[in-house]
């Protein structure tokens, strides 16, 4: 079977690839791109940690068919970091120890960035709302809202 | 295992796609199909695509309303003309399944999904579709009744007419986990009110046989009736004849029949 040529924005850069025919967001990201920060959790649309935006909205990248995105702009965590600093969702999730094992983090810290960028100050409400699809088994979430918050406040009084 | 993936530019060119092909499966916003896809599914091995402006257009503007198949939840909540479905969109996944997931994905989810075809069968919703030979309209409960059998046909949408007022549409999804979670069960209402009585009124479940069914037992005992403590009990009490829920990790069979009449009663006396 043919492959189908890909051309898409990846982090504000233009990348070309060829993908299989069924072949998800995620594994293009991952396997042809080289993009480790979707993590695989549950092929589902259940977990959430393969969260990316499209376009700036935020989408599954395992339920994504990869030819579906030909000429939109695709945002992952490995875009999130500014030059050699720490985004503030970054820097907020690391001093409110909202990491834990790690493995949510990516797709929390897009639902966050999706969250943020739409509404810059969220209640607490609107932050349990806006990662009620992603799953985290450590921290209890607790420190992710509160993380988000945090950045949340800080951009509001930068 | 490679699939073909057929995009067309009109939707009744995917409908010939589809009902020319018993492996293939209509892609709409991926949470059904994809995940198919990445479970393995060797029954699809083609996916079609259509790029039809129609599927994705809202008219929200008069009594009668039509969503487009490919209409995202997020979509529907956006619009301030469909403030009756926000709660049915609202209870869907998160924010990312609300970006993907479509009206006419939703009626073909199993349990324990489906939850706004849920509160489309309240509504007497009537589906489009369009097969290999033409379009046509069905009523949705004749839809779900034979959801299995059409896998052939491309839904294009979903039409129902608005509610005359909030109080008279009611929605109510129990989940084990808030604000996301699959449901236990979901229970909708439609109670249409002329000269003080009760005039249509319709039950839909979800989570409590199969496929969405309406109670219609409930329906009986508040149809020509007063919204009263009295009916209501009587609607609650018959809330689970003709159900036929299974055990899933969510809740059993027993648990759901147990719950059912007390949620109906809830839902109908307008507590939260």
């Amino acid at each position: 079977m043919s492959k189908i040529p890909l051309q898409f924005r990846h982090n504000g850069r233009d990348v070309a690839i060829f993908v299989d025919g069924g072949t998800n967001l995620l594994v293009a990201l991952r396997e042809l791109i080289g993009d480790m920060t979707p993590k695989f959790g549950c092929g589902q649309g259940g977990c959430g940690t393969c969260s990316v935006l499209i376009d700036g909205e935020l989408h599954l990248s395992c339920l994504t068919l990869a030819e579906t995105v030909a000429g939109r702009s695709i945002e992952t965590l490995d875009g999130m970091k500014q030059g050699p600093n720490l985004h503030p969702l970054q820097r907020a999730f690391a001093d409110n120890f909202a990491a834990q094992c790690g493995y949510c983090t990516p797709g929390m810290l897009m639902a966050a960035k999706a969250l943020l960028d739409r509404n810059p100050s969220p209640t607490r409400d609107e932050v349990i709302e806006a990662i009620s699809g992603n799953i985290c088994r450590c921290t209890g979430y607790e420190p992710i809202i509160n993380a988000i918050l945090a950045a949340a406040g800080g951009r509001a009084s930068a | 295992m490679a699939v073909t993936v057929k995009t067309f530019s009109s939707a009744t060119e995917a409908a010939g796609a589809l009902s020319s092909d018993r492996s293939a499966r209509y892609l709409g916003g991926g949470t059904l199909v994809m995940r198919a896809l990445n479970e393995g599914d060797v029954s699809i091995s083609t996916v079609v695509r259509a790029q039809d402006q129609t599927l994705i257009r809202i008219d929200a503007s008069g009594p009668r309303i039509t969503l487009g198949a490919g209409v995202t939840f997020a979509r529907v909540l956006a619009e301030r003309d469909l403030a009756f479905l926000h709660a049915p969109a609202r209870s869907i996944g998160g924010p990312a399944v609300r970006n993907m997931g479509t009206v006419g994905g939703n009626l073909f989810a199993p349990n324990p999904y489906g939850d706004f075809a849920v509160a489309l069968l309240a509504l007497d919703a009537t589906v489009a579709m369009q097969g290999g030979f033409g379009s046509r309209d069905i009523p949705i409960e004749e839809f779900l009744q034979a959801r299995d059998r059409q896998a052939g046909t491309l839904v294009l949408s979903v039409s129902c007419t608005r509610p005359a007022s909030t109080e008279a549409f009611r929605y109510r999804k129990i989940a084990r986990i808030k604000p996301k979670g699959g449901s236990v069960i979901t229970l909708a209402a439609h109670l249409p009110i002329s000269g003080g009585r009760i005039a249509g009124a319709r039950i839909a479940l979800g989570s409590m046989a199969p496929t969405q069914i309406r109670a219609r037992a409930a329906e009986r005992a508040l149809e020509g009736r007063s919204l009263d403590t009295a009916t209501i009990a009587a609607a609650a009490s018959a809330a689970t004849e003709g159900t036929s829920p299974s055990d899933n990790a969510l809740g059993s069979a027993w648990y759901r029949r147990e719950i059912v009449g007390v949620h109906l009663r809830r839902l109908l006396s307008g507590q939260e």
